[in-house]
């Protein structure tokens, strides 16, 4: 090959490999950015009186004093609104029957509207479901709900041969001339008096438990979960896989049994893993019955055997990486082959061993399927640690999931949603970069 | 006319190399052939190895003369399918045969490598590896015998102020001296030495072979090499192999300046090998 074609294939080469490496990151960028974006918003957004309100009422956290000030002055700026309705119902009063007819289903949903965002009207029962005891938590979520105060919709079918199209109208058209008019300008002018919007860090959204399936409050659970699930599917398949490891390459005789040992274990890699979720509910659920329903321990046991093959090829890896001379060394002085592998061969696999662990709890902490059948359940308190045995648990990958397929008021809570997609994102990425680094300081170490 | 042209290449003897007084022998091995698969790599060697005195393994490159050193303390046993036959005796007990503890055995035959092979550990941890073995604890007895096995190898001024260093931090000739003393922490009664300077620069390999001066006067040493300047300057007894065959064994001297047979000859006068 002449010089030139030479070069020029190397200056390809390298540029290829420049583009893939732009493309990766740049898709990681386009990944990662609304995750985070969205995710932030979970934990910092502007939240209104309401907030403070559950924050108090439920979570025993805030200032009674410093609430109540800011509650009456959000009360002064609501009474308007409830003083328009109240005049607005003793016109109806007035009306003959028709046409109070007439107005009682229109005002029933502004009244209904108004009830959403601000909360109960004053002197009204306490509502039975939580979420209906509180306005509006969230200043973003006001302004919608403030526009659908303001706005009815309707669907016109006029255009038989075409879809029907969302129509708008203004809800005040409805009410001209009554006492009820001036309350639209009215919520439209004083919104932030009546919700009094605060920028809230509200970083306990990890640590605190879910009120109302997850309308108000944290995800908890669904982080203690995910940590159960993981530190279960590691007690299990660390020593298994480590140990595995070590009888492929230091004990096993090299012949048919071994080599399909191994092609089993490679094929295991490449199953699917809902066959895993299957399997898990089929042996440890319904044959050995090791819970009488799903459980954490089921989970942990599922997922510890998707996570096996790759603990053990790892760990392989790392062990026949050893160099011969280390092992030659120990036991030229004199020690047994299980001291050897304790003492020289495991210590110096220990950097490979421990990627390839870190790696799979990263696996583990983000698998949905396998812990569907086995160990998932969409609303639970967290567990203590004994209940694991016997009880399911809400989990990350499950219940973002769930909130997003099944969830009866998804809307409301997107926030909650990319919330968890962003604690679950960097607890895995938190755990690979522990990774990296403990391999970084654990090489370091052991070169000297 | 042969003395010329040896005398000319080999100048220094090992000063102490030539007490005629009877020597007790330590190892003596008998027909022993030493198999990888089917290859006899090894080919029915009788040789006595004498107590307290350092025997050379000379020959050319392949000819066996790793694979019955590494017979010595069964080192081959790691190597699948190798098999052994004859007898390699060690104070009267055939180390092959079934009742023998391989692990004990080791612990009394040390071994030095060609290249060295510290430990990833510590300089303390290196040393102390074996004694730890044998179950000592006791902090100041391994202290005790650290500082001796590495004042016996000639390094302790050298690393006494960084015992808790990791050793790989250590020069090619700290480290190979950091392998002996290892192997002298043990307390073995029986060194064995694969090619110890191979690794080295001149200046590292002169403070080794007066190591070994040193250390015959206590342990039975036997080094391989196939530096023939080496084996004349630090060995009683040379053994000169050639394709697995123990061809001529004897005084060093001796094989060196008058060597009874044509083929020893031939590869000290450097005509092959
Ligand atoms: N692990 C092994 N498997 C098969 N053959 C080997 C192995 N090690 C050495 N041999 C063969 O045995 C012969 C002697 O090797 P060796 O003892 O290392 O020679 P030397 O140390 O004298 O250079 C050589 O022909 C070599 O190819
Ligand atoms: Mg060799």
């Amino acid at each position: 090959m002449r010089l030139e074609t030479r070069k020029l294939l190397d200056k390809a080469f390298s540029g290829l490999g420049l583009i893939s490496i732009a493309v990766m990151a740049i898709a990681l960028l386009l990944i990662l950015t609304p995750i985070v974006w969205r995710g932030s918003k979970a934990f910092i957004f502007k939240g209104t009186i309401e907030h403070r309100r559950v924050m108090l009422e439920l979570f025993d956290r805030g200032n009674p004093e410093k609430f109540n000030q800011e509650s009456a002055d959000a009360a002064a700026a609501r009474a308007p609104v409830y003083q328009m309705m109240e005049a607005f119902e003793a016109e109806m009063k007035a009306m003959d029957r028709k046409k109070r007819k007439e107005y009682k289903a229109p005002f029933r949903e502004v009244e209904n509207a108004l009830e959403e965002l601000l909360g109960p009207m004053p002197g009204q029962r306490t509502p039975v479901l939580l979420r209906q005891r509180y306005g509006q938590t969230r200043w973003d979520r006001a302004l919608v709900k403030l526009h659908e105060t303001l706005y009815s919709e309707e669907w016109d079918y006029s255009n038989a041969d075409a879809m029907g199209v969302l129509v708008e109208k203004p809800r005040v058209d409805f009410f001209t001339g009554t006492e009820l008019e001036p309350l639209f300008q009215y919520l439209e002018d004083y919104l932030p008096e009546m919700m009094q919007p605060k920028t809230t860090f509200y970083y306990q959204f990890i640590t605190d438990k879910s009120k109302d399936s997850h309308i108000f409050g944290g995800i908890w659970p669904e982080v203690l979960g995910t940590i159960y699930l993981t530190i279960g599917a590691m007690i299990f398949a660390i020593p298994m896989g480590v140990i595995a490891a070590i009888y492929l390459c230091e004990y096993a005789k090299e012949g048919r049994i071994i080599s399909f040992i191994r092609i089993c274990i490679s094929t295991l890699a490449g199953v699917p893993s809902i066959v895993f979720g299957l399997f898990g509910l089929a042996f440890f659920l319904n044959t050995i019955q090791v819970s009488d329903s799903k459980s954490v321990l089921a989970g942990s046991l599922t997922l510890s055997l998707l996570i096996l093959p790759t603990i053990i090829r790892s760990s392989e890896e790392a062990i026949l990486a050893v160099p011969r001379a280390y092992k030659e060394a120990s036991l030229g002085l004199g020690a047994s082959r299980w001291h050897t592998v304790l003492t020289v061969i495991l210590p110096a696999a220990m950097p490979g061993i421990l990627t390839g662990i870190v790696i799979s709890m990263g696996r583990a902490a983000g698998e949905t399927a396998p812990i569907i059948f086995t160990a998932a359940v969409s609303v639970g308190a967290p567990l203590k640690i004994w209940e694991t045995l016997s009880q399911p648990t809400p989990a990350l990958p499950w219940n973002i999931y769930n909130l997003c397929t099944e969830h009866e008021a998804v809307d409301e809570i997107r926030h909650v949603q990319y919330g968890m997609v962003f604690t679950l994102v960097a607890i895995v990425l938190l755990l690979n970069l522990a990774a990296i680094l403990m391999r970084a300081r654990i090489s370091k170490k052991l070169r000297g | 006319m042969s003395e010329e042209i040896t005398m000319k290449k080999i100048d220094t003897f090992a000063e102490h190399g030539d007490g005629n007084q009877p020597h007790e022998t330590h190892l003596s091995i008998r027909d022993f052939s030493l198999f990888y698969g089917d290859f006899e790599a090894v080919r029915k060697v009788n040789m006595d190895i004498p107590k307290k005195m350092v025997t050379a393994m000379i020959g050319p490159s392949g000819c066996g003369k790793s694979t019955l050193l590494r017979s010595i303390n069964r080192m081959n046993d790691l190597i699948p399918s190798t098999s052994a036959a004859g007898e390699i005796n060690f104070e009267g007990h055939n180390i092959y045969a079934r009742n023998i503890d391989v692990v004990t055995l080791r612990a009394r035959v040390g071994m030095v490598f060609q290249k060295p092979n510290v430990f990833p550990k510590s300089i303390f941890d290196n040393v102390a590896y074996g004694p730890r073995l044998q179950g000592m604890r006791n902090k100041q007895e391994l202290s005790e015998i650290v500082e001796q096995s590495l004042r016996q190898a000639a390094i302790w001024d050298e690393v006494k102020d960084r015992l808790q260093a990791n050793a790989l931090g250590m020069s090619g000739g700290q480290q190979q001296r950091l392998c002996i003393a290892r192997a002298l922490a043990i307390k073995p009664e029986i060194l064995l030495m694969d090619e110890p300077t191979s690794a080295l620069d001149p200046k590292a390999t002169a403070l080794i072979e007066d190591l070994i001066g040193e250390l015959r006067q206590n342990y039975t040493i036997v080094i391989v090499t196939h530096n023939m300047q080496q084996a004349a300057r630090v060995s009683d007894l040379t053994a000169f192999m050639y394709e697995g065959v123990l061809v001529e064994f004897g005084k060093t001297k001796q094989l060196f300046t008058n060597p009874a047979n044509p083929q020893t000859e031939n590869y000290i006068t450097g005509r092959f090998g």
